[in-house]
């Protein structure tokens, strides 16, 4: 199939890129974008593929992937991940090292990757934990890691308390050219707690989570980075006054960069409803004016890149009273339709939308794709932007469940995924 | 089965009790009518009624309790049901087996109410959705205790004639406490002016929004107060986390002779126990001429005898 020169024909192509935003024809050649235009051309036996009405993007690239493989492939294997990924039109996404064990030696970087060659239809990129077990204290070997293919630094879901050793993760990180994506959450603050604190969880008599939590190792984190001068990447944040801040951080430095998981741009506090577990997360929904600040923010680029954040987790560790359940949603499969509501509300232009979700964090994490520049991988997707369709849990791809939108409607749909000048998803016609 | 002779439009129809938060002023009403009525059956000699005779009601307890178990044990034997109590320790939830996997397991054996008290908010609710048989929410993490809210309620009115108007202040650990919320929904919606009085640390974020009246003090907070409610203090949380210590809370929020002159001279007592006496509230005033700590118990099981036979009325007439 790749060796057969492809030729998607009369589709609206969006690559933020090159600042293109019109009707183009993309030629494909040995996997690789060979053209894109009006005129030109074609190589003999040529495939053509009408896409007229409809999208064509680079694909996504998410980069927060949670994934069971190696120690919970109960809840999710890199193989079920991938088919979710390309369901979702994501052509590569970064795994969390927050595995068993986690991702901190070259030998387990190692085994995802050739897990990822072995049975992976889209790209899989790991991270690697900033120190060894996630214990916050020795740093792990950051330059084997990244000649062993590690992409990124993250501690996962937890913070790291000492400042001293975080001072020495981004100094050190600075010298090999990664950058240390974290979360932001301070353990003693949120405590016991979890929802966004306020009259919702005082009515509902659970333990809340103040904005402060976030919002205080984030300006700590800042501040370290600007002394250090390393890469930092505010993983996922929430709330209003963290976007402030990056606002004012980001004026005066180019290696500060922020993500925000497309949950707490679609949904809020209010949607968790009757105890819903599904919609406990970590950073938890916030308000609704938050949600409307983290719009605007991702509008003006404050917030460069969108996530999934998808984070399965099988049916017991959910289907539990609130408070005792797992935090996270899965989301790989519906990061792309979530996001075109803020397309269709007018909140979010097309192109700023494709930027974060593809463009920008190639960028950020310094991977191939997220262009259709001539020469770039032929890593894109064709998307029916007006397409309605319901989430239904049996139409799930991805081996746990949990999903935030469950019976949720969608208008935009990814009708085929393409890595490498391969399709690895077509919509079925049925379910279209 | 018993039919509700009652010809007056109000009715509580509903499989459930799962809180107070869902229900309407004259759902409430009619609860609280049917609870007083049931006050005189335990003041009989024969106090056995054979209402729900064949019945049974399964006490489902994730949390240790002495007294709410108790209660509805009573209430379900006077009105002849057949009672079972399942407690946490000895049942099969402590090797591992999870909460809606129990429900399944007991909506198996057949009973008609089951009676439930669990450490997390919304569980039992939770609970109450994959079983077919009616559910009381015995108190939920610190979310709602119903039937105490409705107790406290019905002990009020028989003193005081009626609910609209009067002042009440809830003090003490208003954070964890179930007992409160229930308390301040059902107050609220009954045209009682509810007070929340206690330590900032122990007072959950936007409160004041719930519709109360937010005291840091004992003594704004008691001013003129028809009823003071004191609210128990978990001892877990008394040691330097939250409050200092236990001497400085009793100084400042525990209740004793020179704090409830603050209140109307006829001011109750109320307290959901189990007491701490010298902590949040002194020995003589809980065995004072002002407490209606012991005819809460009373109440509380008369409330719950009510709740029981309207809802299995209701499951009768459902079917």
């Amino acid at each position: 199939m790749a060796d057969q020169p492809l030729l998607i024909k009369g589709a609206q192509v969006v690559d933020p890129s090159q600042g293109l935003e019109e009707e183009a024809d993309l030629l494909v050649i040995d996997g690789k974008v060979a053209a894109i235009g009006k005129e030109f051309e074609l190589p003999e036996n040529t495939k053509t593929i009408d896409a007229r009405h409809k999208h064509v993007f680079p694909g996504l690239i998410d980069a927060r992937v949670y994934v069971g493989e190696p120690g919970g492939e109960h809840r999710e294997t890199i193989a079920s991940a991938s088919k979710a990924a390309a369901a979702g039109g994501v052509t590569g996404f970064i795994m969390m090292p927050e595995t068993d064990p986690v991702i901190d030696d070259v030998a387990l970087v190692d085994f995802v990757r050739r897990a990822a060659r072995d049975h992976a239809s889209v790209r899989v990129y790991p991270a690697a934990s900033v120190t060894k077990g996630f214990h916050g204290k020795e740093l792990t070997e950051f330059g084997l890691l990244k000649e062993a293919g590690a992409v990124m630094l993250t501690e996962g879901k937890r913070s790291i308390a000492n400042n001293l050793a975080f001072r020495r993760a981004l100094t050190y990180a600075r010298d090999f050219d990664m950058v240390i994506a974290k979360e932001t959450i301070d353990p003693d603050l949120s405590s016991n707690g979890v929802m966004n604190e306020g009259l919702i969880a005082t009515h509902m008599g659970l333990p809340g989570i103040p904005k402060e939590a976030e919002i205080i190792p984030l300006e700590r984190d800042l501040r370290l980075a600007q002394l250090t001068g390393g890469h930092y990447h505010a993983a996922k944040i929430s709330t209003a006054q963290s976007a402030e801040i990056l606002r004012t951080y980001k004026r005066t430095s180019k290696s500060i960069t922020c993500g925000i998981s497309i949950n707490h741009l679609t949904l809020n506090e209010n949607d968790i409803g009757r105890y819903r577990t599904y919609l406990r997360l970590q950073p938890p929904l916030r308000s609704e004016d938050d949600r409307q600040a983290m719009i605007a923010a991702l509008a003006d680029g404050i917030i460069d890149i969108i996530v999934s954040s998808h984070d399965p987790h099988d049916v017991d560790e959910k289907r539990r009273p609130f408070a005792e359940a797992a935090d996270g949603a899965i989301g790989l499969e519906t990061v792309f339709s979530a996001a075109m509501r803020l397309y269709h509300n007018g909140e979010v232009e097309l192109a700023r939308l494709i930027d974060a979700l593809s463009t920008k964090p190639a960028e950020i994490f310094g991977l191939p794709g997220g262009t259709l520049k001539p020469g770039s991988p032929a890593d894109f997707v064709i998307a029916d932007l007006d397409m309605p369709w319901v989430l239904r849990e049996e139409n799930i791809v991805s081996q746990s469940k949990n999903t935030p939108f469950e019976g949720e409607r969608f208008t935009g749909r990814i009708i085929t995924t393409f890595v490498g000048g391969n399709p690895v998803f077509q919509l079925d016609e049925a379910d279209a | 089965m018993a039919s509700i002779t009652d010809p007056s439009p109000i009715s509580y129809n509903r499989q459930h009790l799962l809180g107070i938060a869902d229900l309407s002023p004259l759902e409430i009403q009619y609860l609280l009518d049917r609870a007083a009525e049931a006050v005189s059956v335990s003041r009989q000699v024969e106090k056995k009624k054979s209402v729900l005779r064949g019945r049974t009601q399964i006490n489902l307890f994730f949390e240790a309790s002495t007294r709410t178990q108790s209660s509805f044990e009573l209430a379900g034997k006077r009105l002849g049901a057949d009672v079972m109590n399942m407690s946490v320790a000895s049942s099969s939830v402590k090797k591992g087996e999870t909460l809606i996997d129990t429900a399944m397991t007991l909506n198996a054996m057949q009973p008609d109410l089951l009676v439930v008290r669990h450490q997390s908010a919304g569980a039992v609710e939770l609970l109450a959705n994959k079983v077919g048989c009616s559910v009381i929410n015995a108190g939920d993490g610190a979310h709602e205790h119903p039937t105490q809210a409705l107790l406290d309620a019905l002990t009020i009115q028989r003193s005081k004639g009626s609910l609209p108007g009067l002042i009440v202040a809830i003090c003490g650990d208003i954070l964890h406490s179930r007992v409160a919320r229930s308390n301040i929904m059902l107050l609220n919606a009954m045209g009682v002016l509810v007070r929340v009085v206690g330590p900032s640390t122990l007072l959950p974020a936007g409160i004041e929004k719930l519709g109360v009246e937010v005291h840091r003090d004992m003594k704004s907070g008691l001013k003129d107060a028809d009823v003071v409610m004191m609210l128990r203090l978990q001892r877990e949380r008394m040691a330097g986390a939250l409050i200092p210590s236990v001497r400085e809370y009793f100084k400042f929020y525990g209740l004793d002779r020179e704090k409830l002159k603050y209140a109307k001279p006829d001011a109750l007592v109320m307290h959901p126990g189990p007491m701490n006496r010298g902590v949040e509230i002194a020995s003589e005033i809980a065995d004072g001429p002002q407490s209606v700590i012991e005819a809460q118990v009373e109440m509380g099981v008369a409330t719950r005898m009510a709740v029981i036979e309207t809802l299995m009325e209701n499951r009768g007439s459902n079917g």
